[in-house]
């Protein structure tokens, strides 16, 4: 079968947020929700500033750990209605973000054996030619985070540990720093 | 307890040369990562991603010239395609979402101070599905160039926006689609990131008469191609 070269990626650019936004792209659950956590943070650039032109965008499985998508065609756990498992928001002034969701269950990795309960994210800005992929990890998973294969694959435990939020207030703070000290991990999926 | 799964193929890698840290493009100085990726292998949560059903878009835009009380200015053109993965099967209901400057170069968006005229009838924003065989079309005007302060007497050639999902949150792509033989391309940054001057055509559409609506809007066509799987078990 002949195989296609793919269409190459581009930046976003600057002027996504008459287009992209979407009405309730903020919450992946209602914020009523009992399970409801609230996970924010702040974008830096290179020399620290914040980016307030990038756009955050999170999948995730739900609560038990199943994704609404065919292609996860376990039968268990089980899916639940109305949730889509997508999220997607633009940085305000200052390089704020922030989206309501709920912790996702575990799901299976490669070997068949649970990964540590993650969010995917993609963001997305001027001056990003393709979009920066990563994760977010939970503060009380420690067990779970520490066999982790993806965070292990960092290989830099120091460095894995920028990818668990940390509990701020009455939520989790995410941030992410494409350059710098505290650079965030990213991955090539 | 999840039930045991079994490894599902994974997306063969983007192999598509960008250089995100290319100098000439000022921006990605401060906003490209310095150390290297980590390599992740396609879990579940690769391999999955946004599916649009019946609770997403409802309203389809997909003609940018209706959306006010008059007429855009500007060049009609039907502008559309197909989109397949890497092994040319279509990818069906997926969204596509598009944005763009009117005929002037000029963004409705509030951060574009380019002094061009706004077009009351023109906002710029588009989405649609593609239908089973990968297919999507959208009418539009065709955007203006514009000067931007990347370097001395920088413009951009006139481009469209495209955002897709795909199949997976592996396959999504944002990219920028451009017009034939723009003058502007050898000294565009974003354009010449890309460093494969094959894999740069791919972000260039090609006039075609077929999609052309005679007395009404020229025809462009623009296909996509995301990527591909590897050995994926057999559809039929």
């Amino acid at each position: 079968m002949t195989t296609l070269p793919t269409t190459p990626p581009q930046t976003i650019g600057p002027f996504f947020h008459y287009a992209l936004p979407l009405p309730d792209g903020g919450h992946v659950v209602a914020p009523d929700d009992p399970d409801a956590v609230r996970i924010f943070g702040t974008v830096r650039d290179g020399a620290g500033e914040p980016i307030p032109d990038a756009m955050i965008e999170l999948w995730q499985a739900n609560r038990a750990g199943r994704y609404a998508h065919p292609e996860d065609d376990r039968v268990e756990p089980p899916l639940e209605e109305g949730f889509t498992g997508f999220g997607r928001v633009e940085t305000a002034d200052g390089g704020y973000y922030e989206i309501v969701t709920v912790k996702p269950g575990r799901v299976p990795g490669i070997d068949g054996e649970p990964q540590a309960p993650h969010i995917e994210v993609a963001l997305h800005a001027r001056g990003v030619l393709r979009h920066l992929v990563t994760r977010v990890y939970f503060p009380d998973e420690a067990e779970a985070n520490a066999a982790d294969p993806a965070l292990n694959a960092i290989g830099d435990a120091e460095r894995s540990r920028l990818l668990v939020a940390r509990p701020d207030g009455d939520g989790l703070r995410f941030d992410i720093n494409i350059q710098g000290e505290s650079e965030t991990p990213f991955f090539a999926v | 307890m999840a039930t045991t799964h079994s490894a599902k193929p994974a997306y063969r890698p983007d192999d598509t040369e960008v250089d995100v840290d290319y100098a000439p493009y000022r921006s990605t100085d401060l906003r490209a990562p310095k150390r290297p990726l980590t390599i992740l292998p396609h879990t579940l949560s690769e391999l999955t991603g946004p599916v649009y059903g019946d609770e997403w878009p409802t309203e389809l835009e997909a003609d940018l010239t209706r959306q006010h009380d008059g007429e855009p200015l500007g060049e009609r053109i039907k502008l559309g395609g197909r989109v397949r993965d890497g092994d040319g099967r279509p990818v069906r209901n997926t969204l596509i979402e598009i944005w763009q400057a009117n005929a002037s170069g000029r963004y409705i968006h509030a951060g574009d101070q380019h002094p061009a005229p706004l077009d009351p009838n023109f906002t710029g924003a588009g989405r649609c599905l593609t239908d089973d065989d990968g297919r999507y079309e959208f009418t539009t005007i065709k955007p203006g160039a514009y000067p931007w302060l990347n370097h001395a007497n920088a413009w951009r050639p006139a481009h469209v926006h495209f955002s897709l999902f795909g199949t997976a949150f592996a396959t999504r792509l944002v990219t920028q689609m451009y017009f034939p033989a723009d003058p502007l391309f050898d000294q565009d940054p974003i354009f010449n990131s890309v460093r494969d001057p094959a894999a740069r055509e791919r972000l260039i559409c090609r006039f075609d008469l077929e999609r052309t609506e005679p007395e009404w809007a020229l025809g462009y066509d623009f296909d996509i191609v995301l990527r591909g799987r590897e050995s994926t078990p057999m559809e039929e």
